[in-house]
């Protein structure tokens, strides 16, 4: 196997793109990427998009051809493959690219996410979530994915004694990071008794505990490390690329407040970059819930299990804090366009080790982690990145 | 519109609790599994079926559910622990204030939803504080 760079990014701006179609987006995202690597488009030998739910949200399958297409690229006739593992399609897409680079097969490809969900009703958007848990055994007795994830803050609150002011506190973070990215759907800040009054949507999870309903596109392209100079004096090097995944119902799990699939996903990455959690500068983590963001800093091991609660009140997980968690204002703030987020999440780390995230930059950012779930925890995606 | 056939062919297990156990470790499985993950080929699934009691693990009550769900806002859901070992997760019927942690609940037969308005009306397990 052979090593793997990042030498281009791009993102659209997530948020509500009434005015943009979902191949626009993909699109955008993608040129964006391939200028930001100075390629050309001829260049690209494979592409990879994540997606979770084209065929329901804008009644379109085949989106890999699709997307191929609308970049320009059918006459080239790549390959083009559409890449599917619920909210963690992104992350997905970006771990397939990297081993067909590292594998040798191809030299130069490019991993992209992108959801269009406001083309259809909120209703049906919240419906189209609990797809991603077991539909005919969870999301039939009534369960959504927030009721899910309640239940997980349930047990941590009355195992490990976490709150709902520590919830709300990973909001209130993660607001006050986006106030500094120009992509994130929100960008205002927010208080504990914001967070805290907002409307229960499943107790003890508030509506403003939950990540919102986006459009939203990201891509990188990826090359050989050997080959990554030639193109760029920044390159962001894949030092670990691992995908795990776990009973798709959460009453199935060994543990419900811990996500088995992202401990044997991070414990495969730690292994593939003879690194531990000590050595993480800051991290993009999955909080599509703010108890989700909880448990993820715990199960890839930045804090003991049952402590990532008050590690987060203690303002360890801010910037300047001891790990930075979610410096983009995470799946919280930027808005959570399902397929797209796994990518959009290393666009930020690579603008970070590139040292080019303006106000919200981590200091001497060296080594940066995402981690990227589908549903509650049935598919993990964890990857870590070095400048 | 659905077809009638994905609710018909799950009767015996929404209807009456019908779940399966691996004869070889013993293990209950419900929902049904066809396939023990401890004995994997080794194991013999035989139908079972559930006697319906069991206590509650962890829950919440929904106060905003798509409409689709066929459900009225608030409702309580729950990861039941039945007597037998494993776990499913179903309704509670019962106010919001009267559930908690490790609370004893019995199987009810209840509507689950229906497809529409012209659609079919579908059934299955609910549970009531014991």
């Amino acid at each position: 196997m052979r090593e793997v760079a990042i030498i281009g990014v791009g993102t659209t701006k997530f948020g509500e793109l009434w005015e943009k179609s979902f191949r626009d987006i993909a699109v955008e995202a993608g040129l964006k990427a391939i200028e930001d690597a100075g390629i050309g488009g001829e260049e690209i030998e494979a592409l990879y998009g994540g997606n979770m739910s084209a065929g329901r949200f804008v009644e379109q399958e085949h989106v890999g051809a699709l997307i191929a297409d609308y970049a320009g690229l059918a006459g080239f006739h790549i390959p083009a493959t559409r890449v599917e593992a619920a909210c963690a399609s992104g992350g997905l897409a970006l771990h397939l690219a990297v081993l067909s680079v590292a594998s040798g097969w191809y030299n130069t490809v490019i991993a992209a996410g992108v959801e269009k969900m406001t083309d259809v009703e909120s209703d049906v958007a919240d419906d189209l979530l609990a797809s991603s848990v077991d539909r005919k055994w969870e999301a039939i007795y009534g369960a959504t994915l927030p009721s899910l994830f309640a239940q997980m803050a349930r047990i941590h609150m009355g195992r490990y004694h976490t709150t709902s002011e520590q919830m709300a506190k990973v909001a209130v973070k993660n607001h006050a990071n986006a106030v500094h990215n120009p992509y994130a759907q929100y960008r205002s800040k927010m208080t504990l008794e914001n967070v805290l009054s907002s409307p229960l949507v499943a107790d003890p999870l508030h509506v403003l505990d939950c990540s919102s309903i986006a459009d939203g596109a990201a891509a990188v392209v990826l090359c050989a490390a050997e080959k990554a100079r030639k193109y760029t004096d920044s390159p962001v090097y894949v030092k670990a690329s691992a995908q795990a995944s776990d009973t798709i119902s959460l009453h199935d799990r060994r543990d419900i407040t811990t996500m088995d699939a992202t401990v044997f996903a991070v414990k495969k990455a730690y292994q593939m970059a003879s690194l531990d959690p000590s050595h993480i500068d800051l991290a993009e983590v999955h909080d599509s819930y703010t108890i989700a963001e909880i448990i993820a800093i715990e199960d890839l091991r930045f804090f003991k299990k049952g402590e990532g609660g008050i590690a987060t009140e203690e303002g360890e997980t801010e910037i300047g804090g001891r790990i930075p968690i979610n410096p983009s204002g995470g799946l919280k703030a930027c808005g959570h366009p399902l397929g797209a987020t796994g990518v959009r999440q290393v666009v930020e780390i690579a603008q970070q080790l590139r040292g080019e995230a303006g106000k919200r930059q981590v200091p001497n950012a060296e080594l940066g982690l995402t981690h990227n779930i589908g549903g509650t925890g049935g598919t993990a995606v964890v990857h870590i990145f070095s400048r | 519109m659905a077809s009638t056939a994905k609710f018909w062919r799950e009767q015996e297990s929404r209807y009456n609790l019908e779940g399966t156990r691996c004869s070889n470790c013993g293990s209950f499985f419900f929902p049904p599994r066809s396939l023990c993950p401890k004995c994997r080929r080794k194991g013999t699934i035989v139908p079972y079926k559930f006697k319906g009691t069991g206590e509650v693990v962890t829950y919440t009550t929904v106060y905003q559910a798509p409409r689709n769900n066929n459900r009225q806002t608030p409702y309580t859901l729950a990861i039941i622990e039945l007597d037998e070992g494993t776990r499913m997760l179903s309704e509670v019927i019962c106010e919001p204030a009267q559930i908690s942690t490790g609370m004893r609940v019995r199987a009810v037969f209840r509507k689950l939803g229906e497809e529409g308005e012209k659609g079919i009306i579908y059934y299955g397990t609910k549970f009531v504080p014991a």
